[in-house]
């Protein structure tokens, strides 16, 4: 099955990459950006056939791994 | 008294520190590669500075789970001396041994600068050297060097005494021009609640020797020498 999982800073921690794009958009021309924050996309493919199983897995390794939870959150979409 | 000085691939001041442990001080030191669980024996292990595992994901997040971790971990609950220098305070963060995490600088550059820090805490086995309050000079060299934590966890550091240096003036005044990654209060380095396990972003092992220009970093080595010494 395929899961992906999403992880970005969390909201009033400091994102100043975030903040970077968002002023280089914006010189760009992109004037209606108001706020970006950046993160990371994990695109992983597990055996299994549970959705929520899966889901769960996926959740652990995001706490155990993939996301730092001092600063960042994350969350988690089963997509096949 | 020896060192050993903990080597993940991609770490690149292992020598660095083992020239300053044994060519300088004239101790014992003994690279402990990261897949072995022995410390050899070491009285205090080093973290050295480098990029272990490419600094893939996060800085640190991958080192903290080769074998040898496991044994500093070990090695540190029952109080044994831990010094994480750079990447190695990363991986000391990322393992749990200290609190808090890295950000990327605000500056979003990499900053490679001589940079002053007042002495917060003179009662680590690392730091027993430094008169509380002095001014220190050391090197940084850091993409992630912003530290940060909850305010919980600040404010405890802060009232436990265990924010060890923080970034100052020459005149030990703590102000933002002087932090050159965007830390939290300034702070340059941390240590844990018994004072044993310490992690800074400067690098005492390239300053510890007068033909660098710079020997302040070598009171840190010295400071666990006579430290352990007298235990």
């Amino acid at each position: 099955m395929k899961v992906e999982v999403r992880v970005y800073p969390k909201a009033g921690v400091l994102d100043p990459q975030g903040k970077a794009i968002a002023s280089a958009l914006s010189r760009l021309g992109h004037r209606a950006v108001r706020d970006v924050r950046a993160g990371k996309v994990f695109f992983i493919e597990v055996d299994g056939s549970d959705p929520r199983a899966v889901e769960a897995d996926a959740r652990k390794m995001a706490e155990e791994l993939l996301a730092n939870t001092v600063i960042e959150g994350f969350d988690v979409r089963v997509t096949g | 008294m020896k060192f050993g000085i903990v080597v993940f691939p991609g770490s690149n001041c292992d020598a660095d520190c083992h020239h300053v442990a044994t060519d300088l001080l004239g101790c014992e030191a003994d690279y402990i590669w990261h897949q072995e669980t022995d410390l050899k024996g070491a009285d205090a292990v080093i973290l050295p500075g480098g990029f272990a595992y490419g600094d893939y994901l996060r800085a640190g997040a991958l080192a903290r789970f080769s074998p040898v971790m496991e044994s500093v971990a070990a090695f540190a609950r029952e109080g044994g001396a831990v010094l994480g220098i750079c990447n190695g305070f990363q991986v000391l963060l990322e393992a749990g041994l200290l609190p808090g995490a890295m950000q990327i600088n605000r500056g979003l550059r990499y900053v490679c600068a001589d940079v002053h820090m007042r002495v917060e805490n003179d009662g680590t086995p690392f730091t027993a050297l430094y008169p509380k309050g002095s001014v220190v000079t050391m090197p940084v060299g850091h993409m992630e060097g912003n530290y940060t934590a909850p305010p919980e966890v600040l404010d405890a550091l802060e009232r436990e005494g265990r924010v060890v240096f923080r970034y100052c003036d020459r005149d030990g005044k703590v102000v933002d021009s002087a932090n050159p990654n965007g830390a939290a209060r300034g702070i340059a380095g941390i240590c844990n609640a018994q004072g044993n396990v310490v992690g800074l972003m400067p690098h005492p092992d390239r300053c510890s020797e007068g033909i660098l220009g710079n020997a302040a970093g070598i009171k840190m080595f010295e400071s666990a020498v006579s430290a352990l010494a007298t235990r």
